[in-house]
């Protein structure tokens, strides 16, 4: 018997032995970051970088893939007792000794993870991962001129390029409110001291919003460097419009950090409901449980008691955003996020699995 | 829908006040689950695991006397927390708001020989829904028992003291045959039904599994101790079995609680739904470890009238339930075990016999179930 049957039969048996349990439920509680665990990663320190960005050092269970310099990660963390997935730009570099990576994270308002993690994650805390992945990355032959644009926290994949290549000629446009906001600022002035790197600093605060016509004045050459674009949709937007006018949209890549969202409505006004797998579509209003509005369009709607108690009725929400018709709860699609459709209604438009 | 009515001097709107008041104590607790409640039930998970590793260790020596004792304690109180504190209430969805995969009511799976989607279907839809309704909630005696004088009595009830010691000792199966309504399916010769099939395969393969492990593999590792080791499971199991057998008996069975006539829960209000929960369910006092063992089935007021918060949180809503049955000058249907349990049991002996009382007659079964 090969070696590999032999593992299988071995691994069998095992199952037989933790039924209905499996092996890997009791080998996570001594080694969760093993390889052929679930991929996860342990926090091992936050570094602050600005008031309000810091970086997170994580070391990455066995399973790790590794990256490409510019791809982004998502990760799995509790928040208050509850599972959130993010994305977020890797912004350290692929040869970093000790196999750990790095993330950067900007705190914005409201933002139930980011704030998690700049202000308030212990190290030592273990969180979920998924493999690297995005291609927002370098091409294999390098460009002999480069121009990265970005604005906030949009510098963070660029970042990890910067860190992972060294270009012969490569300038920067970052665009941040006040110098002190400027993530990574003591380190991008170092490349600067070095020649390593043409830094142009905007501070929205003083300069007022970077206008995309300027940088004929800034980077005259700009439509002959390979371009990386990081950061809200306003400016890429812009700088997409820029480059096919100016018909080198070839040379321009951009990243953009929450692809079209759909926003919650202000949780009366109902929307449009997708059934993915049955490819129905139908307009539901804000107080019918979806559940409702499912079997009304002739989808196979499992349920049970049809009044949020026995969770007969859970599907993935897939896209968009529902309301709990008992506490009033906006519930946004994320990945594994699943509702209960006899309590819940389209808050705006939305997709759910049936 | 016995003699005197106890709820009869609640108005409508009172009734619909009290569900209003028990809506804000369950906003309450969801608005404040967070980060404790979610440690509460991992720890309560990997202790569970340890003890049942360290229990099933301890028995690979079981051929010693005390290792045997220690093992099959261990084991018992194991199988115990898995089901109860754990299984019971992760397969009603108390932590699915977690969004742990690891820890949500459509993946869990329980060391019990129904499988899980089975048993939330006949527990949590059928029985929770239509709690102590006569003819729609067959937990009420489990299809086997007279548990209401309101219901027929027939010659076969006369074993059904010894029905009920049966199924205590083989609970397990006696719930997979119950999910399966294996009686029904059989009885009507729908033995055939594709679905049934399916669905009786399932727990075949899953009584297999369970049947190996306690039975086969884990003695078989245990060498020497085989035999020891085989007597230790199968009396952890028969412990598990008699204790939650007692405890669930406690939930419904007790005197003072209330069963009722389908047509009463035609149009049903919300406020009535909670009413039914409050008069169908009994609770069981005593000590924070009594409350634990029992996976807070203790607390079964409270866990009918909100199956979906989480277990660790119903002694600090059974505080503010129990002030609304004041106010409302209901019944608080709780005693320690032993009393609730031998109050079941006497239940269970008094109706084996036909209605003694003059006064209390079998409802029409015929018109009531026109009526429904
Ligand atoms: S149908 Fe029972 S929870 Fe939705």
């Amino acid at each position: 018997m090969t070696s590999a049957a032999l593992r299988s039969r071995a691994w069998k048996l095992l199952e037989m032995v933790t039924t209905p349990l499996l092996p890997s439920d009791y080998l996570d509680l001594v080694s969760p970051l093993r390889a052929g665990a679930d991929l996860r990663g342990r926090i091992e320190a936050v570094h602050p970088e600005t008031d309000d960005a810091a970086t997170v050092v994580i070391r990455p269970g066995r399973g790790w893939r590794g990256h490409t310099a510019g791809q982004y990660m998502r990760i799995g963390v509790d928040v208050d007792g509850v599972r959130l997935w993010r994305a977020y730009s890797i912004t350290s570099p692929t040869n970093r000794q000790d196999g750990r990576v790095t993330i950067t994270v900007k705190a914005i308002p409201d933002g139930k993870v980011s704030n998690h993690l700049v202000r308030r994650v212990k190290s030592g805390t273990l969180i979920q991962l998924d493999q690297a992945t995005g291609d927002f990355v370098l091409p294999q032959a390098r460009p002999a001129k480069v121009l990265h644009l970005t604005a906030g926290s949009g510098i963070t994949p660029v970042m990890g390029m910067l860190r992972d290549i060294e270009f012969d000629d490569v300038v920067m446009v970052h665009c941040a409110p006040r110098p002190q906001d400027v993530i990574f600022r003591d380190e991008l002035h170092d490349l600067v001291a070095d020649r390593k790197l043409r830094l142009i600093e905007v501070h929205t605060d003083t300069d007022g919003m970077l206008d995309i016509a300027r940088l004929d004045e800034l980077v005259p050459d700009w439509a002959e460097r390979e371009t990386w674009a990081c950061g809200p949709a306003g400016l890429l937007d812009a700088a997409e419009e820029h480059w096919s006018g100016h018909g080198v949209q070839e040379r321009l890549h951009t990243e953009r950090f929450r692809p079209g969202v759909a926003v919650a409505g202000d949780g009366c006004g109902g929307g449009e409901v997708t059934f993915r797998a049955t490819g129905k579509t139908v307009d539901a209003d804000g107080a019918t449980p979806l559940l409702d509005v499912g079997e009304e369009a002739g989808v196979l709607m499992p349920s049970g008691c049809r009044m949020g108690i026995c969770f007969g009725c859970v599907t993935p929400l897939k896209a968009g955003a529902v309301r709990d018709l008992r506490t009033g709860e906006i519930t946004e699609a994320e990945p594994g996020v699943l509702i209960q459709t006899c309590v819940s209604a389209a808050a705006g438009p939305c997709v759910i699995e049936r | 829908m016995t003699a005197i009515d106890p709820t009869a001097h609640l108005t409508a709107e009172q009734i619909e006040e009290l569900g209003r008041e028990l809506d804000a104590i369950r906003d309450e607790v969801i608005a404040s689950r967070g980060e404790k409640d979610a440690a509460y039930i991992r720890k309560v998970i990997s202790a569970q695991r340890k003890l049942e590793l360290v229990s099933r260790g301890v028995l690979l020596f079981s051929l010693f006397p005390p290792a045997w004792v220690l093992g099959t304690a261990g084991l018992s109180v194991a199988k115990i927390m898995d089901n109860m504190e754990i299984g019971h209430n992760v397969l009603h969805g108390q932590w699915d708001w977690m969004r742990d995969p690891k820890i949500h009511s459509t993946t869990w799976e329980w060391d019990h020989v129904s499988p899980a989607d089975q048993w939330k279907h006949s527990h949590n839809e059928l029985h929770h829904t239509y709690t102590n309704v006569l003819g729609k909630d067959n937990d009420l005696g489990y299809g086997i028992m007279r548990v209401d004088e309101d219901q027929e009595w027939h010659p076969l009830h006369l074993g059904q003291p010894l029905w009920n010691f049966v199924n205590a000792c083989f609970f397990e199966y006696g719930i997979a045959a119950y999910d399966l309504e294996l009686g029904e399916n059989l009885h009507k010769r729908r033995r055939k039904n594709p679905e049934f099939r399916a669905r009786a395969r399932a727990v075949g393969r899953k009584i297999r599994n369970q049947v190996l492990k306690d039975y086969v593999i884990h003695p078989l590792l245990s060498g020497p101790s085989f035999l020891t080791t085989l007597a230790a499971t199968f009396t952890a199991n028969l412990v598990r079995n008699i204790w939650s057998h007692s405890v669930i008996m406690c939930g419904h069975f007790p005197e003072g609680v209330q069963v009722f006539e389908r047509r009463s829960i035609k149009d049903e209000t919300r406020g009535q739904w909670y009413l039914r929960q409050m008069m169908g369910s009994a609770n069981i006092s005593g000590s924070r470890a009594m409350h634990f063992m029992t996976g807070n089935l203790s607390h079964q007021i409270e866990h009918h009238l909100f199956p979906d918060l989480p277990s660790n949180r119903y002694a600090e809503v059974a505080v503010k339930v129990r002030a609304l049955f004041e106010k409302y000058e209901l019944e608080y249907v709780t005693g320690p075990l032993p009393r609730q349990v031998f109050s079941a049991w006497r239940k269970v002996f008094r109706l084996s016999l036909p209605n003694r009382k003059p006064g209390i007659k079998t409802p029409d079964r015929e018109r009531e179930l026109v009526a429904a």
